[in-house]
């Protein structure tokens, strides 16, 4: 292979992307040697084991993660905005809008979401830890690696363009040669690993950790819909895992099982990867829900309405999310009666979603609300929501949805309950516990600036987009005709669109501001909370997050504790030495071999994936022989950090 | 991450700290999705069983001494793996470590056994890239067969570090959750024996 094919070449914006990335990677090489931070990023961050702050890592790659997909649908929208624009060509564009569905869901709205899993489920809970802090932190790095993996196709040896659904046969080595396609079958295994991991670490966390006196049924709303998350993952994620492997061999190693040769059948691959797939937007949009079931009773000063139906409405919706795969595709031509079945059973989720919309209206009736960026976009959620919502019920009749198939009406019906869903509770839970992370607020003038330009921008983007889909544009079309007059309402979508792009930096704003100038918190109370990550004495959680872990009476305890006047003051006695983990290089490292063994694969270069695996395997037996029991935090050490006067 | 030890003489000793009992339980959850990744193998074999091109069928080339001899060994691997972690509740090491060395030497038959009919299979015209009908069988069966290859090693592993520490709470959870996995595999084989070979056979003869 020669450089000029490993290099993607002759795209001025490449070229331009290739020297911001060096220049970026130059300036904080430059800026950790000259103020000697290396030992301070190796300490603190690269070989930690806290859940806050790897946590803290997985929001800060979601939100560059956002940066590169909504760069991604700037571009489009650019290329859509006239008719027969010469922009992008068809094969960029097909890259492009590949790149932006992967890295949206897999490399944004996950991370993100399980990053405030991270920082919030333990503090809810009572816990001082996950229960694995290790396997925790090779969660985070094969997430990592596997994003940056995927990311630098587009300048290393050329983005997939088959499509976030990849399907069969135009994900091909036929239709789609060269190592594009193989980036994102690596990208997305290796970034698996990490988020099946973190099922397992965090439902074990859940069911084990929780403070005494904690019951399931006085766990907080965003704990419960996290471990009903992870029961998903741990059953939907080894399917991924599956299809992918095959869609590898099928590229790599010769075999048939979704090619046109060899009697392969290619809507095999569209059933597994939907298997995974429809399983997949319950694993981001339930802790949305969750989020702003915290987020709204806490603004409302009132207990959340309907706790029970709000849990047993997430399990059906949990059990329901593996029955529906064949609505994403219709057209395949299953028969009315498979076709009616799936129809039927999607339909019925809309049900548990239903009754909670309402849990949340009438959490709100009655109540004292307070109208705080978080509570913005919760209330923006719901009613931007329920427009998603109520158009997928239009699609899942089978029978019309003929009419909708691959059209911009789905395109805005998905973008209507994944960015009113699942983004707009990023934004409300970055928000909500910002304070806990970093000791302080986010302004909220601007965040008030960035909730009504993002959610008309997305509305003034998005909405006209159903009228398109309606009057037949079809999805994924690098361009369209002047007759079609589908011009003026494109004009207004990119309209919409660069409105969004402009309150995400507004945002970015906000979070420069907010660092320089915010009110720091003196209390672990910001918001007057409910739940037990608001009960911690400092702003910021110590790494050990509760000196003395807190015994729980009902629902709302802390909330309780404060309405009777009954907060504990920690006194000294009660300090005992804490167990915690130690920290470990180790999960970066291997993550690192993760790294050397996909690119290989992705090049057919065997020898240097079988290189990286021999790394992997032997990290597992470094880790493995290494008896590491962890210290004790003495109790003078609690007794300084928590600034207890004796 | 708390240390609570349990000094209750009858609990086994695996269950005797936090740490073997959260790790215990994170595996059976392991083994959960372990499932899930079999049954898409399984249900992708039988979507594609009888898609065979050019190519003969499964049910054509399996040969029944082979499988009886491969499905013996694995099956009595269990049994041996589970008279080791009996010996383990006695605190019998040298027990421990002979049961599980037997059943090492059985994994190491089933695997010499199974890469033998793999070669055969080849050398009639059937791999991977024959048909789907082979594509499946070849990474189902495959997959199975990694899981023991990578549980040989495992196992070697642990039984060094007992060697080398003797049984204490956290060797003896390592020694438990590594049996858990052997049977686990000795389970998917009998659906591989069902599934795969008894009825590709029964379906060929008629």
């Amino acid at each position: 292979m020669k450089w000029d094919e490993f290099f993607v070449t002759g795209d001025p914006m490449i070229y331009g992307a290739d020297v911001s990335i060096v220049l970026t990677m130059v300036g904080i090489l430059f800026y950790l040697t000259k103020y000697k931070k290396w030992k301070w990023l190796w300490d603190e961050w690269l070989t930690t084991v806290d859940h806050k702050k790897l946590g803290i890592m997985y929001i800060v790659s979601a939100v560059l993660m956002l940066f590169r997909g909504g760069v991604d649908a700037l571009l489009m929208r650019t290329q859509l905005a006239v008719p027969e624009a010469k922009f992008l060509d068809s094969q960029h564009y097909n890259e492009i809008f590949t790149t932006h569905g992967t890295i949206m869901i897999i490399f944004m709205a996950m991370p993100f979401l399980i990053g405030l899993i991270n920082v919030v489920v333990p503090l809810q809970i009572g816990a001082r830890d996950v229960a694995y802090p290790y396997l925790n932190a090779v969660s985070f790095w094969t997430f990592f690696i596997g994003a940056m993996l995927f990311n630098i196709s587009f300048v290393i040896g050329g983005s997939p363009s088959a499509g976030w659904t990849s399907y069969m046969p135009l994900a091909s080595n036929e239709l789609s040669p060269g190592p594009g396609q193989n980036y994102y079958l690596l990208g997305l295994q290796i970034a698996g690993i990490g988020t099946l991991l973190t099922g397992i670490n965090f439902l074990v966390t859940i069911l084990k950790m929780r403070a005494p006196g904690m019951t399931l049924f006085r766990m907080p709303m965003f704990t419960w819909s996290s471990l009903v998350t992870m029961v998903i993952i741990i059953f939907a994620f080894p399917i991924l895992t599956v299809a992918l492997a095959l869609m590898t061999f099928d590229r790599l190693f010769g075999s048939h099982f979704f090619t046109l040769q060899g009697a392969g059948m290619d809507m095999l691959w569209a059933n597994l990867f939907w298997l995974w797939g429809h399983p997949e937007v319950y694993i981001v949009i339930l802790p949305a829900f969750g989020m702003f079931s915290e987020i709204i009773s806490t603004f409302s000063r009132k207990t959340l309405f309907g706790y029970k139906a709000m849990i047993w409405s997430m399990l059906l919706i949990a059990g329901y999310s593996f029955l529906v795969w064949v609505h994403h595709f219709f057209t395949m031509g299953s028969g009315a009666l498979v076709n009616s079945v799936f129809s039927i059973t999607t339909m019925a989720i809309g049900i548990p979603t239903g009754v909670k919309i309402f849990n949340w209206l009438f959490t709100m009736y009655r109540g004292k609300i307070q109208f705080t960026t978080p509570m913005l976009w919760s209330l923006g959620f719901i009613v931007n929501f329920v427009i998603g919502g109520v158009t997928g019920v239009m699609l899942a009749m089978a029978a019309a949805d003929y009419q909708y198939h691959n059209t911009y009406f789905l395109v805005s019906h998905f973008h209507y309950v994944l960015i009113a869903g699942t983004v707009f509770a990023c934004f409300a839970g970055l928000i909500y516990w910002y304070p806990k992370m970093f000791g302080y607020k986010l302004n909220e003038r601007i965040g008030k600036w960035v909730f009504w330009v993002f959610t008309i921008g997305f509305n003034v983007c998005f909405f006209p987009q159903y009228f398109l889909g309606l009057d037949g544009m079809p999805r994924r079309v690098y361009t369209y005709s002047e007759e079609s007059g589908w011009g003026p309402l494109n004009m207004v979508s990119t309209i919409g669109g660069f409105m969004m792009g402009i309150a995400f930096l507004i945002l970015v704003y906000n979070m420069y501001y907010s660092f320089r100038y915010a009110k720091r918190e003196t209390t672990g109370d910001a918001w007057d909370g409910r739940t037990l990550e608001w009960s911690t004495p400092t702003a910021m959680p110590p790494f050990y997050n509760f000196a003395k872990i807190p015994e729980v009476t009902g629902l709302d305890h802390f909330w309780r504790q404060k309405q009777a006047g009954k907060v504990e003051k920690l006194k000294a006695e009660d300090i005992k030495p804490i167990h915690m983990p130690s920290n470990s290089g180790v999960p970066f490292i291997m993550a690192s071999f993760f790294f050397v063994a996909g690119f290989g694969m992705v090049f057919d270069w065997m020898w240097m994936a079988i290189a990286g695996m021999i790394g992997v395997f032997a990290t597992l037996i470094y880790r493995s022989f290494e008896y590491n029991d962890g210290y004790y935090v003495s109790v003078e050490e609690v007794i300084e950090t928590e600034k207890i006067s004796k | 991450m708390a240390h609570a030890e349990t000094h209750d003489p009858n609990t086994p000793l695996e269950y005797r700290s936090e740490t073997g009992r959260l790790n215990i339980l994170g595996f059976w959850i392991f083994l959960g999705a372990e499932i899930a990744l079999f049954a898409t193998l399984f249900a992708t074999y039988m979507v594609l069983e009888h898609r065979i091109a050019d190519g003969p069928s499964p049910g054509e080339l399996f040969e029944v001494k082979s499988l009886l001899i491969q499905t013996f060994l694995l099956l009595t691997s269990s049994f041996t793996c589970g008279l080791a972690v009996h010996e383990m509740r006695r605190q019998n090491v040298k027990g421990l470590i002979t049961w599980m060395a037997i059943t090492l030497g059985l994994g190491l038959g089933f695997l010499y056994f199974e890469i033998e009919e793999f070669l055969h299979f080849i050398h009639e015209g059937a791999n991977i890239g024959t048909s789907a009908a082979w594509s499946g069988f070849f990474v189902l069966v495959g997959t199975h067969g990694a899981h023991v290859t990578f549980g040989i090693f495992w196992v070697t592993m642990v039984l060094i570090q007992v060697a080398k520490r003797g049984l204490t709470p956290a060797t003896s959870a390592k020694v438990f959750i590594t049996s858990l996995y052997w049977h686990f595999l000795d389970v998917v084989w009998i659906f591989i024996f069902t599934a795969v070979y008894l009825m590709g056979m029964v379906m060929h003869n008629g």
